[in-house]
């Protein structure tokens, strides 16, 4: 069974000129794949992702996360839902600034309250020593270099244990050595943790890490050329 | 510490100059609140306090608070009679039986009664005449309902007792007429008797003009001297506890049939107008609480504004529209529970300054401090006042807040 499977949902911008940002996408995301969506400026990539982590709702079509049907969810329980299963990185790392990295990590699992305060501290500092933040756990994201913070963001993306991360763009901001570093991590988050990863990119080196790609022109899926 | 106060204190510290302002509004919109407040108490409970400790609880009448029914009416209650034309019976003036009357007041629990008859005399001495107000009383009783005991700065109550033809008069009255104790003096009714009394007490209350006007002997004696043996026109009565007195008169009124007038009832005007006066006080310091809470919405509605991305990060996260609303109104609650602390601590230091300052009052002899209530009900009053419009103020851009989308920032933002 897919992790998450998307059945021809539709995203039409209402207005005086309806505009059409995704039509027709059929998706499926196998437990442990890594996914990237990739297309030009413009054709619907980050649509597309906001459609599949439920940040936006689709016009028409269906979404099934974890088996369950999200279309008849309220905006609580899409809340509740990301919490509990979704994680976020964007392009630019969105760390709260008034917060150490250990905090901001600690945010969602704190929203969540499963674990005592005690127990949310040590995993988040597990998380960063994981991620190769030991050490800075106490410094605030001004202090941090774009690569560190981009790696908090996806360290506060693996706090709640997520069955599903998703990531905007999450080399975009990065120089060439920090943007491999999030590769590799996103790359071994799926290899070894079993995480099911879909991230946008209109970066072909960080789209030859994934193990399949989805390409997008114009909101509409391209489908796969046929296997020689 | 909880979450969301975790995330609303790091709002208000990076607006720390907006959110200090804010904080000065709501601590001076409490300080003057309560000094306003604590002025305007003050001065009405030293008021009411006077009205109470100085004036009978409940005054009994010889009068009837309705014209007797004519028979014709008992007989027909519903006819359509009228009566034109009526002539009332001629009445003795007094409470009739009034030592009845006395006793069946005695019988209530928590009430002391005095009877007293009142009329006017003049004052004959050295060539000059002075009207008075003289009140035959029984010391005895009067101790217990009245508080002439305590105003007595020469001799005692009880010395019309002991000398029938005793007299305690104002020390103004005294002073205005160079009267002593022991002098004499011719006392004339409207009876036309006339009567040499012998100051036996002095007494001062403050009040000017009841200190040159009133006086004070046995009752017997004044019977004697108005040509009323035996009559009392007034019973004056004292309560334990003053705030029941309008219950207590209508009771006694039903039981005596006498107009029984409670001392609410005798400054009903003047606590009416306490009423319209409170009104007034608690609108304007209401005023300035509300224009202080002006700044909250102000800081709360820039922060939300400026913290939008980091709403759509937290949604992002799974924060329900609730938190962020839940977020920013405690920004707006922190900002009043802070200014209503230390409004409450400036408030207090602004009392007991104005606690120390004394005045004297035209028509007063003594110089008096200004009364300052310091009730706690008012502080809780304050406290709740500041605190309902921050967080009225706060909800307003927190609405705001919830209904951010993040799909709409995040597209913004990439």
């Amino acid at each position: 069974m897919s992790v998450l499977r998307a059945e021809r949902i539709t995203r039409i911008l209402p207005g005086e000129v309806p505009v059409t940002l995704v039509a027709d996408a059929d998706v499926a995301i196998e437990r442990g794949e890594f996914v990237v969506i990739r297309g030009p400026s413009g054709s619907g990539k980050s649509s597309l992702l906001y459609l599949l982590g439920l940040l936006d709702r689709p016009t028409s079509g269906r979404l099934l996360l974890d088996g369950e049907d999200t279309s008849g969810f309220d905006e609580d329980r899409l809340a509740e839902t990301r919490l509990r299963k979704l994680g976020f990185v964007f392009q630019f790392h969105f760390l709260l600034n008034e917060f150490s990295a250990r905090d901001n990590v600690m945010m969602p699992m704190r929203r969540l309250g499963a674990l005592d305060a005690e127990a949310q501290s040590q995993r988040a500092m597990q998380l960063l020593r994981d991620l190769g933040l030991g050490g800075h756990e106490h410094k605030r994201p001004s202090q941090l270099s774009g690569g560190q913070r981009q790696r908090v963001a996806i360290a506060r993306a693996l706090a709640n244990d997520p069955l599903v991360i998703l990531a905007d763009e999450p080399t975009g901001a990065l120089d060439t050595r920090s943007g491999e570093n999030v590769r590799s991590i996103l790359r071994e988050l799926a290899t070894s943790q079993g995480r099911s990863i879909i991230a946008v990119s209109h970066d072909l080196h960080f789209a030859s890490a994934a193990d399949r790609q989805i390409e997008i022109v114009d909101g509409r899926i391209v489908p796969p050329a046929p296997a020689n | 510490m909880n979450l969301y106060v975790d995330i609303a204190l790091s709002h208000l510290r990076s607006r720390r100059r907006q959110t200090i302002v804010s904080l000065l509004g709501v601590v001076l919109g409490v300080a003057f609140f309560l000094a306003v407040s604590a002025l305007m108490r003050g001065s009405e409970r030293d008021l009411i306090e006077r009205l109470v400790d100085t004036a009978p609880h409940i005054t009994v009448y010889d009068e009837f608070r309705a014209a007797r029914p004519q028979p014709a009416t008992m007989l027909y209650p519903d006819g359509a009679v009228a009566i034109r034309g009526v002539k009332p019976r001629a009445e003795r003036r007094g409470i009739r039986q009034y030592k009845q009357k006395l006793a069946t007041i005695d019988a209530i629990d928590g009430v002391q009664a005095a009877p007293v008859l009142v009329g006017q005399a003049i004052f004959s001495f050295a060539g000059r005449d002075e009207a008075v107000t003289l009140s035959g009383i029984v010391p005895a009783r009067m101790r217990g309902v009245s508080r002439i005991e305590e105003d007595i700065v020469a001799g005692s109550i009880d010395a019309v007792d002991a000398n029938p033809n005793g007299i305690i008069i104002g020390e103004a009255l005294a002073r205005k007429l160079s009267l002593s104790m022991g002098d004499t003096v011719n006392v004339v009714s409207p009876a036309g008797n006339v009567r040499t009394m012998k100051i036996v007490g002095l007494f001062r209350t403050g009040n000017a003009s009841y200190d040159e006007s009133q006086t004070f002997a046995q009752l017997t004696r004044v019977q004697a001297l108005m040509n009323r043996p035996n009559v009392a026109n007034m019973i004056i009565i004292r309560l334990r506890d003053a705030y029941p007195a309008r219950e207590v008169a209508a009771y006694i009124e039903q039981a005596t049939g006498y107009k029984s007038v409670s001392w609410q009832e005798a400054s009903k005007d003047l606590l009416d107008a306490l009423t319209v006066r409170n009104v007034i006080m608690y609108t304007v310091v209401g005023a300035i609480l509300l224009v202080a809470c002006f700044g909250i919405y102000n800081v709360i509605s820039t922060v939300v504004l400026e913290k939008t991305r980091d709403i759509a990060i937290l949604k992002s996260m799974g924060f329900h529209a609730r938190d962020i609303r839940l977020i920013f109104t405690i920004e707006g609650a922190l900002i009043g529970l802070g200014g209503s602390v230390l409004g409450c601590g400036l408030g207090s230091a602004m009392m007991q300054g104005i606690a120390q300052v004394t005045i004297k009052p035209p028509g007063s002899v003594d110089a008096i401090t200004l009364p300052v209530y310091w009730g706690a009900d008012q502080f809780a009053l304050a406290v709740a006042f500041a605190l309902l419009s921050a967080i009225v103020a706060a909800w307003l851009p927190a609405r705001k807040g919830g209904r951010v989308q993040p799909v709409d920032i995040l597209r913004g933002a990439a």
